[in-house]
This record gives structure tokens, sequence and C-alpha cells, in this order.
């Protein structure tokens, strides 16, 4: 009895390289009438990793996680999830996916409890197992002492968490977020993050989407960064952040002294370009890839050369930082024609000292 | 498990969640009954205190028989009216069954309860099914209030007790088809205001009828297009099969009430139905 195909290779081996990536994608696009949502996307994501799909709004990280949810159907090219086809076997992704949207998509007439319950019995727990996952999840993330009350009640934070926790019902080896704390307060965010932390530790293969760097940073084992429906960088948060530098301002408290600080702030980046603002009396530079800005460095060296500096900070790259460093434009751009537009009105702002 | 089992299990959960729905809150239960209360004072005593029926009384009159009602030894056109007017009511309370289903279907596209349920191994079909069947399981229950009610105000069963049956599983067979319409526009609106201005166009659509007033006084074309609504014949139909006073009408639907009342169930059901779970099934695609 022979397990090998005619092409020579081995079945287990290509259910064994199936299941190496928990979600792949391979060409996919997608268009909406006259918008081209997705242009070509490539998506590897290994099992047991969390892959961050970073862009700015309309770069198509929706559609991406709706493709691979099996709400839209590509037009073009595959999509693979836990090693079944999208468009194939809909029905074997859906039993092996969570989903948490932009929305909470939970069902505001009703309790916690209740929603969990209902989403057990669909997903075929039957009553009872229904009943006792409710009551699992609720205690494992907290939700117990709000269970009974109508989610109606519950504020935007607790909502996002009842809809994360509403898409762990079946355990789902992979869990696809869709901004999965756009629009919640710090300490909300600090929830969903540390639930997120935890499913991964536990092996659950996450693909989330952000528009935020410092959470792609914080989550992510790779941050692929896709625009205009196509992935444009990838590779581990550390790396992305290496190759764009750190952005680096002061405020002085002497308009005199603006070339003065200019000069250090150049040195201290690597000869980075330096934007000047007289008018806020503020320097500016993004350091050059590779080059690290350490705070109490930069205050010395305005000191030795007696600049007055009322305030100074060094910040991590921002998304628009990686999207200036990784396009050339500012991100939001619309059509390529707009692009070089955007990209002179860039090069406009920083006035070059 | 097989397909069947999964079916009716998932018909089963979807139609546990409207039920929680009134029974998490009691007030929705309580307007879905007031309203219909409140239809027959309003359509009754204030429409009927000034309307009267052409054939209402040769209605009325062929029940002085029924021993110990108030309503027929009358046999008044007052009466009369009401009489007329309940089998428009039960279909009335069928047709405004569009507009709840319709919002709640609109509201869980928007909220993306729907992509939720989407992105689940589970049966469309058992999931728009549960949502119809619970649906018309709370008619049941108004349509037995709205009976007892137009029992007081004098309203009577004239026909055998098979005819009444068929009476009420018409009205049934009818609400289950509204809601099939209502879920069709809800999930093709897609947004929660959106579904609650098309609200507004319902309402018309329940008044162009032989429900409240005979067709006979409207203008040629306002009565041909109230002759030939689907919940027209409804109407017809149960006025019919009840025994109640009607209006003489020599358009099709209202000379063959039953059939014509059937067919229209079945058109609306076939259309919608399938649409509705295609809506559902490819939505945003």
């Amino acid at each position: 009895m022979s397990d090998t195909a005619w092409t020579g290779i081995p079945k287990s081996s290509e259910a064994a390289r199936n299941a190496a990536f928990a979600v792949e994608m391979s060409g996919v696009e997608k268009r909406f009438g006259a918008t081209r949502a997705l242009r070509g996307l490539d998506l590897a994501v290994p099992a047991g990793t969390v892959c961050g799909l970073l862009g700015p709004n309309g770069a198509g990280k929706t559609t991406a996680v709706r493709v691979l949810a099996t709400l839209v159907a590509p037009d073009r090219g595959a999509a693979r999830v836990a090693g079944h086809d999208v468009a194939r076997e809909p029905d074997a992704v859906r039993r092996s996916i969570g989903l948490a949207g932009q929305h909470a998509a939970v069902d505001e007439g009703l309790t916690g409890r209740d929603n969990l319950h209902l989403l057990g019995r669909l997903h075929r727990l039957g009553g009872r197992g229904a009943r006792d996952r409710a009551e699992e999840l609720l205690d494992r993330f907290g939700l117990t002492g709000a269970a009974d009350r109508l989610v109606r009640t519950y504020s935007g934070g607790m909502r996002r968490r009842l809809d994360l926790v509403a898409s762990l019902v079946t355990a789902p080896p992979v869990l696809f977020l869709d901004e999965p704390t756009t629009g919640l307060d710090p300490r909300s965010r600090r929830q969903i993050w540390d639930a997120v932390q935890e499913l991964a530790e536990a092996g659950t293969t996450v693909l989330l989407t952000t528009q935020y760097l410092e959470e792609a940073d914080r989550l992510a084992d790779t941050v692929v960064v896709i625009d205009h429906g196509a992935a444009i960088a990838t590779g581990p948060p550390e790396r992305l952040k290496e190759s764009i530098g750190t952005r680096v301002s002061v405020t002085l408290a002497d308009a005199g002294q603006l070339g003065r600080a200019a000069v250090v702030l150049s040195a201290l980046a690597g000869n980075g370009d330096v934007a000047v603002d007289q008018d806020e009396r503020t320097v500016e530079v993004v350091s050059r890839p590779g080059v690290k800005v350490l705070l109490p460095k930069l205050v010395r060296e305005l000191d030795a050369v007696g600049v007055v500096a009322v305030d100074a900070a060094v910040r991590p790259p921002s998304l628009d930082d990686v999207f200036l460093a990784l396009t050339g434009r500012v991100r939001g751009g619309g059509s390529e024609d707009s692009d070089a537009a955007a990209t002179a009105d860039a090069s406009a702002e920083r006035k070059v000292a | 498990m097989s397909a069947v089992a999964n079916l009716a299990a998932d018909t089963w959960s979807s139609m546990l969640r409207v039920l929680l729905h009134y029974r998490r809150s009691p007030g929705l239960l309580a307007v879905s009954l007031a309203v219909p209360v409140l239809m027959v004072v309003v359509f009754g005593y204030v429409f009927g205190s000034a309307i009267t029926v052409p054939g209402a009384e040769t209605g009325a009159a062929g029940a002085t028989g029924a021993t110990g009602a108030p309503g027929a030894s009358g046999a008044g056109s007052v009466d009369g009216y009401r009489e007329f007017l309940m089998p428009g009511l039960f279909a009335m309370v069928a047709v405004n069954g569009i507009m709840p289903t319709m919002v709640g279907a609109a509201r869980d596209v928007g909220r993306g309860v729907t992509d939720r349920l989407r992105s689940m191994a589970v049966s469309r079909t058992g999931l728009l099914l549960g949502q119809t069947l619970a649906d018309l399981l709370v008619s049941v229950v108004v349509l037995a209030l709205l009976a007892a009610v137009g029992l007081v105000v004098g309203w009577r069963i004239r026909g055998g007790a098979a005819d009444a049956a068929g009476a009420f599983g018409l009205l049934l067979l009818f609400r289950f088809a509204m809601t099939w319409v209502g879920l069709l526009l809800g999930l093709a609106v897609g947004k929660e205001e959106a579904a609650g201005q098309l609200v507004v166009a319902v309402f018309p659509l329940a008044m162009v009828t032989n429900a409240f007033v005979p067709t006979g006084g409207m203008p040629g074309w306002l009565a041909a297009v109230a002759e030939w609504n689907p919940m027209s014949a409804v109407v017809q139909a149960g006025r019919d099969l009840f025994g109640n006073p009607s209006a003489p009408s020599a358009a099709w639907p209202m000379q063959h009430s039953v059939p014509a009342a059937l067919l229209w169930c079945a058109v609306l059901l076939l259309v919608c139905g399938p649409f509705a779970v295609r809506k559902f099934a490819s939505h945003g695609t």
C-alpha cells in the first residue's frame, strides 16, 4: 500500500507542510466594484504564532480577514486555513476558526451568559456542554460578575472582551482578530492584550489586524505591513522598527539656538535629515536605520554646546514613520496619481536645516 | 449527526435566541401584546363610530341564532363594523410582524452578529428558519389574545369549526410568509437606521387593503391595488371562513379568497425564503 501521490510527494508530508502554516494566502485578489481591496496578497502564518497585519484604513486588512473567515470569496488566488481551502472546504475552515471583528458582535438584548450559551449550542456542544463552556469562559476572563446583565448595559471595553470570549467558545486553533482594540481605553486595551498573549502561549495561531505599531510590536511574532491590498514588508517587529530608526524631537527656549541643536541631532541620528520649525522652536529628526538614540545622551550633548531645551523626547517609530520609510509617502494617500503629490507634500513639510 | 439532525439542532438554537429576547425584556412581549389590543380600540371604536359597512347587517343577521351573543342580537352597523374589522386586524398583526423582523435582521448585519454566525459551521437555513419559527410561536399568542379581545367586543365565529381552524391556519401561514419578507428586507438593507425608515413604507401597504373600509368606495385604481394586495386576500378569506360580513367586490382574489390567499403565501414564501437564505449566506460578497 502506497501513501504516495502520483507526483511523488508523500501525502503525509504534504499534510505536514499544510499544518506548518496555519494560515496561508497566495496571490489573493478581491475587487468590490471599482475598488481593488486586495491586489495579490501573500501571507504565511506558521502554526502557533501571532501575525500582526499592520496597515492604514482601507489597506485591505479587513477584507483579508473576511476572505480567511469564509465571509467573502476571493476573485483570484488561494487561501487556506488550518490546511483547508476557504473556497472548497468552507465548513472545515469554519470549524477551525474564531472571529472577533471591529464591532462587538454580541447580542445586546441578551445577557453575557446567554450570548456564550447560544453560541455554544450553535457550535453543537449540546445544552449542558454549552452551559459549562460559558461558565468556564466567563470565569477565566473575569466576566462572571456581569454575566447576568444585559449586554446593552456593558461598557465598551467589556463588550469587546465578551466579543473576544465569544470567538473562543470552541477553543479554535486559529483566531482572527480584526482591530481588536480600536477605540478602547488603555486599560481595556491592556486586558485584551493580556488575553491574546495568554491564548498565544497556549498555542493558538492568531492573525490580528491593527493600525497601531505598538500593538503589533507587543503581540506579534511577525508583522506584515499591508498597503493598497498587498504586503509591502514582512518580518519580526524588532527588525521592522530597526529598519526605521527613532524619532527625536526637542523644543528650545531660544529660537537662536535652533541651528546648533540641529547639528547635534543630525550627528546623533547618524546624519539624519533634520526638520526645523522656527515658530514652534522645535527640531525633529528620524534616526538612520539601526541607529539608537538615548535620551540621557541627547540631553548631555545639547548641554555640552550650551543649548537649553525645554522639552526633549525620543519616541519609537509610529505607523506613520513606518509608512513613510517603506513607501516614501504619508500614509492614507489615495491612488497612485496622488502619491507623488503626497510625497512632495511630505518633503515640503520637512524644512531641511 | 446527520444533516437533518444538524438542521433541527441549529433551528432550535436559533429559536431559543429569539425567545430569550422576550424572556430578558418582558416589556417587548407586553408591547407585542398591547399593540393589537390598542388597534381594536382605535379602529373598532374610533373608526367604527363613523363607518357603516354594506353587507355587514346581512352577515350579522344570518347569525341571530347564536345564543347569548351580545353583538349579534343588536345587529346594528357599529357591531357589524367590528365583525367586519376583526379579520382585518388579524391580518394587520401579521403584516406588522415584518417590522421587528426586518429591523432585527438589519441590526444583526450592522453590528457584525450576522458575520459571526456566518463564520461558524452552522446551517444557514436553520438559523433563519429558527428565527421565523420563533416569531410564528409568538404570533400564536398574539393572535389568541386578539381573538379573545375580539370576542369581548362582539366579534363571533359564525362558520364551522373546521373553517375557523382553517382561517387561523391561513393567518399563521401569512404571518410566517411576512417574517420571511421582513428577513429578506432586513438583510438587504443591512443598516438598522435604514430599516427603521423602511417601516414607514410598510404602513401604507397594510392600509391600502379591504381591512378597514370596503374597497367599493375607493377610486378605481386604488381599489384595484387594494383588491390585489396579498393582505386583502387573507382578510377576505378570514371573513369568508369565519362567516363574518364583507363588502361585495367582483375582483378575482375577493371572489376566490381562500385559493388567492394560499397562492399569495406560497409565492411570497417561495420567493423570499430562498432569496433570504442566499442573501444571508453570501452577505458582503
